[in-house]
């Protein structure tokens, strides 16, 4: 996937400001940044789902997989008919056999009769995935997909998606907590105020923080974080 | 498409409350609009005390006339629950038992046959109303205005066949019964003929000059009093009402109300349902996932709108299947039933569409659908003439643009042969299936904003 100078307004205030991304197969991206950075936004751009005022996007048609914050599905049905559901808008071949990879896929086979509505959020989110994943995407955009979960929730959700990157799939994620952006994105994409102000890796981050603010550079990455942006004029 | 439009059945029926609601919204208004059809229109119910002596009549010219049967054509009217006394008829009134009471104090006779002698009286009968509630105020005087004017109109069609018997009489001669025993009378028309004949035999001179200006007296006052009779009769009712329906027959009332609930049926259906499933769509943030290639926003549209003409369709043929246990329906013209429906449906869906773009929660649209549909259906039933030309002329402007009157009269048209033909409300609402569609496709725009 390659996003080039996107820019997007709304009304008077400019949400994005000619940003750059690139990613490579079986990548880990993390965007990252306070509230009101344009995460939600440049997502929502590469998914297709909002148009830019400016850039261009170049991925393949149904390449990109997308994953809203909150979870887009029935919760009226139950986990298998979602996944049913969507296996067939996709257009699968055979959308049982992909009803049934996606329920073991995420580790919710046994709960496959369930109503949704039922589910605690976390696993509301796995199916979220899941279905974010029918479509076989080479790229899954995941908007704070951690939002609202348990540790142990987290921490299954990162399971899951960090295999999916062993696969080969390329993963970008939103969060605004740096230190799950640290612990799970291999590579980071900063942004405040519409403005991406880093891309690197998390150690090249606190690289930069040596250098620009060192007194933050040895304490723990959200200390170093505030102080790169406070830095920056953030 | 067939996939959501599963869906959005799987979701129905696990929702109990409002697939209950759908079956049994229906069933209960073919009921209701049965029993009020099959029963017939109701009579207020009316205390009524006759105190008239069962032996008095009216008398004209010292004679009698038949019994008016004044108290058997109220009664065939109204209600009637026999009371004994005034205070009985007071307390029922009080009590709200009746809508009013009707007096006819013993003296009504006399009062009437007083009109024709020196000293005339004033016949009164007496109305006891409750007028705490003015609606039922306003009912009840024009019910009771209407009752006492064909009673006075039957008294005086009785006095007029009497006046006009004695004029007949008078003409042509005949017998008149007095005091149990039987007059002859000659009548003009024998005078004359007497007269004519004697005529001759006097010689000329005053005396037959005389005969001569009595015998055309006579033939004079026959042929005027000719005239006399129809007058007296046209005297009893002066206007007579001759209708002429325009705009063709109208279909019978059991049919109207027919339609009128499978309207209003498939109003709701369609419009709740459509506005509230493309609400949910939103609700469940699925939106923005379906439309990113998975489904067009036309093509969502059109699902929903299929939706609420299909679950419509159903429902509204249980509820005519189930008006059939009252009143024989044409089933012969199902065809055009299906029409009506079809379409009908498909505008108001439309309209359910453009509501629930436009409101974009669930429980918004639903308010936003009873506060449209319900008005304008209320609106949709209101007869011209019943009010102002200016206003009529608003209401009809309103009740056009939503497709409620359309559908409304598309069914009628279906149910009947009678009244306006179907094709010019059908045309209607396609035009207001397409400008609704158009509607709900601008206001989705809006819809996936995030």
């Amino acid at each position: 996937m390659q996003a080039r100078g996107l820019v997007k307004r709304y009304g008077n205030r400019q949400a994005l400001r000619g940003v750059d991304l690139g990613t490579d197969p079986g990548e880990l991206v993390a965007i990252t940044g306070p509230n009101g950075a344009g995460k939600t936004t440049l997502l929502s751009i590469l998914a297709g789902v909002l148009e830019p005022d400016g850039g261009e996007v170049l991925a393949g048609e149904g390449e990109v997989g997308w994953v809203p914050q909150q979870a887009a599905l029935y919760r009226r049905l139950t986990v298998a008919e979602n996944l049913l559901l969507f296996a067939r808008l996709e257009g699968h071949e055979d959308p049982r056999a992909s009803t049934e990879e996606m329920l073991e896929l995420s580790g919710l086979g046994e709960r496959r009769g369930e109503i949704v509505a039922r589910l605690s959020g976390g696993n509301q989110q796995r199916i979220n995935i899941a279905i974010g994943l029918l479509s076989r995407p080479a790229v899954l955009l995941l908007d704070e997909p951690s939002v609202g979960l348990d540790p142990r929730q987290r921490a299954r959700l990162w399971e899951f998606v960090s295999g999916l990157a062993a696969r080969g799939t390329t993963v970008i994620f939103s969060t605004h907590d740096i230190q799950e952006a640290e612990r799970y994105g291999g590579r980071l994409l900063v942004l405040a105020d519409g403005e991406a102000l880093f891309d690197g890796s998390p150690a090249a981050l606190r690289e930069d923080v040596r250098r620009e603010a060192p007194v933050a550079a040895d304490r723990d990455f959200e200390t170093a974080f505030v102080a790169y942006l406070q830095h920056r004029g953030h | 498409m067939r996939w959501l439009l599963l869906k959005d059945l799987q979701i129905l029926r696990r929702s109990p409350l409002q697939a209950a609601l759908l079956v049994v919204y229906p069933i209960l208004i073919a009921i209701l609009v049965g029993l009020a059809i099959s029963g017939g229109p109701s009579k207020p119910r009316v205390a009524f005390l006759n105190e008239v002596p069962a032996d008095s009549r009216i008398s004209v010219g010292g004679q009698q006339l038949p019994a008016a049967s004044v108290g058997s054509r109220i009664c065939s009217r109204v209600e009637c629950v026999a009371v004994k006394d005034r205070a009985e008829a007071l307390g029922k009134v009080e009590s709200g038992d009746a809508l009013a009471a009707l007096v006819l104090p013993a003296d009504l006779v006399d009062e009437i046959n007083s009109l024709s002698s020196l000293s005339p009286g004033a016949p009164k009968v007496e109305v006891l109303v409750n007028e705490s509630d003015p609606v039922k105020a306003q009912l009840v005087n024009e019910r009771i205005t209407t009752l006492l004017a064909q009673a006075n109109l039957a008294i005086a069609r009785r006095i007029a066949a009497e006046g006009g018997h004695y004029l007949k009489l008078l003409i042509d001669g005949g017998e008149l019964p007095v005091l149990g025993q039987s007059i002859h009378i000659l009548g003009l028309r024998a005078t004359g003929q007497i007269l004519s004949a004697l005529e001759p035999a006097l010689p000329p001179g005053p005396l037959r000059e005389a005969l001569g200006q009595v015998t055309s007296f006579a033939g004079e006052a026959r042929e005027n009093l000719d005239i006399a009779g129809p007058l007296i009769e046209r005297l009893a009712q002066p206007i007579q009402v001759d209708k002429v329906a325009v705009g063709g027959a109208s279909p019978p009332l059991e049919t109207f109300a027919i339609a009128v609930a499978a309207t209003l049926t498939l109003a709701f259906v369609a419009v709740l349902l459509v506005a509230g499933s493309l609400a949910l769509e939103r609700e469940e943030n699925a939106f923005p996932r379906l439309t990113r290639g998975l489904i067009s926003r036309e093509g969502l549209l059109a699902e929903k709108v299929l939706l609420g003409v299909g679950v419509g369709l159903v429902v509204t043929m249980l509820m005519l299947a189930g008006l059939e246990i009252f009143v024989p329906l044409q089933w012969s013209r199902i065809g055009l039933w299906l029409a009506a429906i079809l379409l009908g449906g498909a505008a108001l869906a439309a309209a359910g569409a453009a509501l629930g773009a436009a409101a974009r929660e669930v429980r918004a649209v639903s308010l936003l659908a009873f506060m449209v549909t319900l008005p304008i259906a209320f609106l949709s039933l209101v007869p011209s003439g019943a009010i102002g030309g200016g206003i009529y002329d608003a209401i009809k402007i309103v009740t056009a643009i939503f497709p409620f009157k359309p559908a409304l009269q598309a069914m009628t048209a279906a149910l009947d042969s009678a009244g306006p033909g179907i094709a010019g409300p059908l045309a209607h609402l396609a035009v207001l299936t397409v400008a609704y569609s158009l509607l709900a496709r601008l206001a989705l725009r809006r819809f996936a904003t995030i």
